[in-house]
């Protein structure tokens, strides 16, 4: 089998869940699919799902590289805080959009460093190391904000959360250049495969002659820096850093984003593209329970509903069951390929 | 009970007759929750600056959100043998103990903002906002401005299961009842922040005609309301003339929207609980007074009438 049907099978299962899920919505809610050009840039529910997923995604495409190297990074919300806070003082202060935009990628990068620094250098668990800044780091984000909503009005920076180029709106564009980048540097290079191989076993990577320890700090740092993007334009969204719930609980979604993507939180093999997918899906789901008109009180019944389903529909079990009834005859294989790895 | 009471005034007088220059520089001992809002790190201003006018010595003590703190505080208040306790508390159980050590020394603790589950003779008062009436306050503003002009209301709510989201709902259906020319069309939790209003509202406006089915926006708290107004302002309508936006707390940055005339009104939630607490502490110290068990704030409307410019600059500075 070539490459490219390979990748196809790998990312199906998440297709067809994103279809299912959106068709459920459409039912739920028929002008869902309607998409038009109001004031210079596309509007309609389908492009707020990609433009209200772009933390998300962008959290997911970080949070995929560490947890293909068996960690996790638990610290990402409260990054996204810290970054929103120091691009808005950035802002308030009157340094120019460049300068701003460093000063919060810079601190995005410092946390990320902060965190490799705990699990490659101190050998700390990534869980216990990147609590210490999920923790920590809402209360960095309150001392730059000095515990209220820091609002700005820069126009260069205010564009990036609710402007548009050729009608598409700027967070999409971000989330989906960094996702192309980040597949690039991986895939065209060994450094996928040399993070999947720490994923996999550390020790024996090393022995192998990876350098473990850099690529570890690495992958933190390039989760840092998701989150710092994530932040920047959660902050830019509503022109003012909110410290207290900037990216709250955020952290989670991205983890599930990954974990419904289907790679293994014990690392190894990953897939930033059904991450990213992933990440569409819970918000997907999110759109669609707005656009129901069901009370709030359903909000996460329904969505721990669905999203059990989806993953009992990937559960080896429901693998193995599928590859089962497939040898049956009378079934139709091409229902149940889907779901087969 | 009442022979208790006479204990605690009594033992205020004698306090008050020891010092030289009569119920001037009092101590009084304050327990804030910690500084998890906007509105709170306000109310703490607004405290200091209300203590300094009245020459008040005011010993602070930010809990950090945690009832330990808390209870450590009003102990070291109470071995400090100070005139009066105001107490914020951070959750309403788990106080009787440290209430009955205040009050065997005969110091009289005000609740501020929330309230305790324990016995009522265990605090002096409580100052607090009554949150239904915030809720009909701005019901009864949306109910005079249409005058029975037909209007679809979405609302945004607060966190799910929150007693303010509880309460605001609860007043605003309140205060509309009986008007059948408005109706809440849609309503969803916005979490009280200012994102999650925007996407909320982001998909109301999808979910009703692009917005030319909704005639006014109720948000439980400004900050949703300011998210709202950009998903308004985005979906290329007017906030404010287009649709109305009424909304609770009377933040500063509300204010900012209600000058540029997207936001029509507000109706607030003072951070000044401790204004009316010193005035019922004075009254209580200087001839044994006892005020009511529940002191009600004010809950304010402000309008795009009411010098919104003006109102910006008083709070800017108060702490948001």
């Amino acid at each position: 089998m070539n490459g490219a049907a390979r990748f196809a099978r790998r990312i199906a299962p998440q297709l067809a869940i994103l279809a299912a899920i959106l068709v459920l919505i459409s039912i739920v809610f028929p002008g869902f699919f309607e998409v038009r050009i109001a004031n210079g840039r596309l509007y309609g529910s389908p492009i707020d799902i990609l433009n209200r997923g772009a933390p998300v995604a962008l959290l997911a495409i970080g949070m995929t590289l560490v947890i293909a190297t068996r960690g996790i990074d638990l610290s990402v919300g409260a990054v996204m805080a810290i970054c929103g806070a120091t691009a808005a003082w950035g802002s308030t202060e009157g340094y120019a959009l460049p300068a701003t935009l460093a000063l919060s990628i810079a601190a995005g990068l410092a946390c990320g460093l902060w965190n490799g620094f705990l699990v490659a250098v101190l050998r700390i668990q990534p869980i216990v190391a990147t609590l210490i800044l999920m923790v920590a780091g809402r209360g960095i984000a309150q001392l730059i904000t000095e515990g209220a909503i820091l609002t700005f009005n820069q126009e260069g920076l205010i564009f990036i959360g609710s402007g548009s180029i050729l009608t598409v709106p700027t967070p999409v564009i971000i989330w989906m250049i960094a996702g192309l980048l980040f597949t690039l540097v991986v895939r065209w290079t060994a450094l996928g495969m040399l993070i999947e191989a720490i994923g996999v076993n550390l020790r024996a990577s090393t022995l192998a002659g990876v350098n473990s320890r850099v690529l570890l700090i690495a992958v933190y740092m390039a989760s840092g820096l998701c989150a710092s993007f994530a932040g920047i334009i959660a902050a830019a969204d509503i022109r003012g850093a909110d410290a207290n719930n900037a990216g709250l609980w955020l952290e989670l979604d991205a983890i599930l984003a990954v974990v419904i993507g289907g790679t293994s939180l014990l690392g190894g093999r990953f897939s930033i593209l059904a991450s990213l997918i992933g990440a569409l899906i819970i918000q997907a789901m999110n759109t669609g329970i707005l656009l129901s008109g069901f009370p709030p009180e359903f909000n996460l019944i329904i969505k721990a509903l669905i999203v059990l389903t989806i993953l009992v529909l990937q559960s080896p079990a429901t693998r193995t069951a599928a590859i089962f009834f497939r040898r049956q005859p009378g079934t139709d294989p091409a229902d149940t390929r889907t779901v087969t790895p | 009970m009442l022979f208790k009471m006479a204990g605690i005034s009594a033992g205020a007088l004698v306090s008050i007759a020891l010092m030289s220059s009569g119920a001037l520089a009092q101590t009084i001992g304050f327990s804030q929750i910690g500084s998890e809002s906007g509105w709170r790190a306000a109310e703490t201003t607004v405290t200091r600056q209300e203590a300094e006018k009245r020459g008040i010595d005011l010993k602070f003590a930010d809990a950090q959100q945690k009832q330990e703190n808390q209870i450590k505080a009003l102990r070291s208040f109470i071995a400090q043998g100070v005139d009066a306790i105001l107490l914020a508390p951070v959750v309403a159980t788990g106080w009787d103990s440290v209430l009955e050590e205040a009050k065997e020394a005969e110091i009289p603790v005000v609740l501020l903002d929330r309230m305790v589950d324990s016995s009522k003779d265990l605090y002096l008062t409580a100052v607090g906002s009554d949150l239904v009436h915030e809720g009909e306050v701005a019901g009864n503003w949306l109910v005079d401005t249409l005058a029975g002009k037909q209007c679809n209301v979405v609302e945004l709510q607060g966190t799910t299961g929150s007693s303010p989201a509880i309460d605001r709902k609860t007043g605003f259906e309140n205060a509309i009842k009986g008007h059948d020319n408005i109706k809440i069309t849609r309503s969803q939790t916005g979490d009280f922040t200012r994102t999650k209003g925007k996407e909320v509202m982001e998909s109301f406006l999808k979910a009703e005609g692009g917005g030319a089915n909704i005639c006014a926006l109720y948000a439980h708290n400004d900050d949703m309301a300011v998210g709202a107004i950009q998903a308004i302002k985005e979906a290329g309508l007017k906030p404010g003339t287009d649709i109305l936006v009424v909304s609770i707390d009377a933040v500063p940055d509300i204010f900012v929207a209600m000058a540029a005339g997207e936001a029509n009104a507000t109706v607030e939630l003072t951070p000044n609980m401790a204004g009316p607490a010193f005035d019922a502490l004075a009254a209580f110290m200087k001839d044994g007074t006892m005020p009511e068990k529940f002191i009600q704030t004010e809950s304010k409307l402000y309008t795009q009438a009411d010098d919104p410019k003006g109102e910006y600059e008083r709070r800017k500075d108060l702490g948001y």
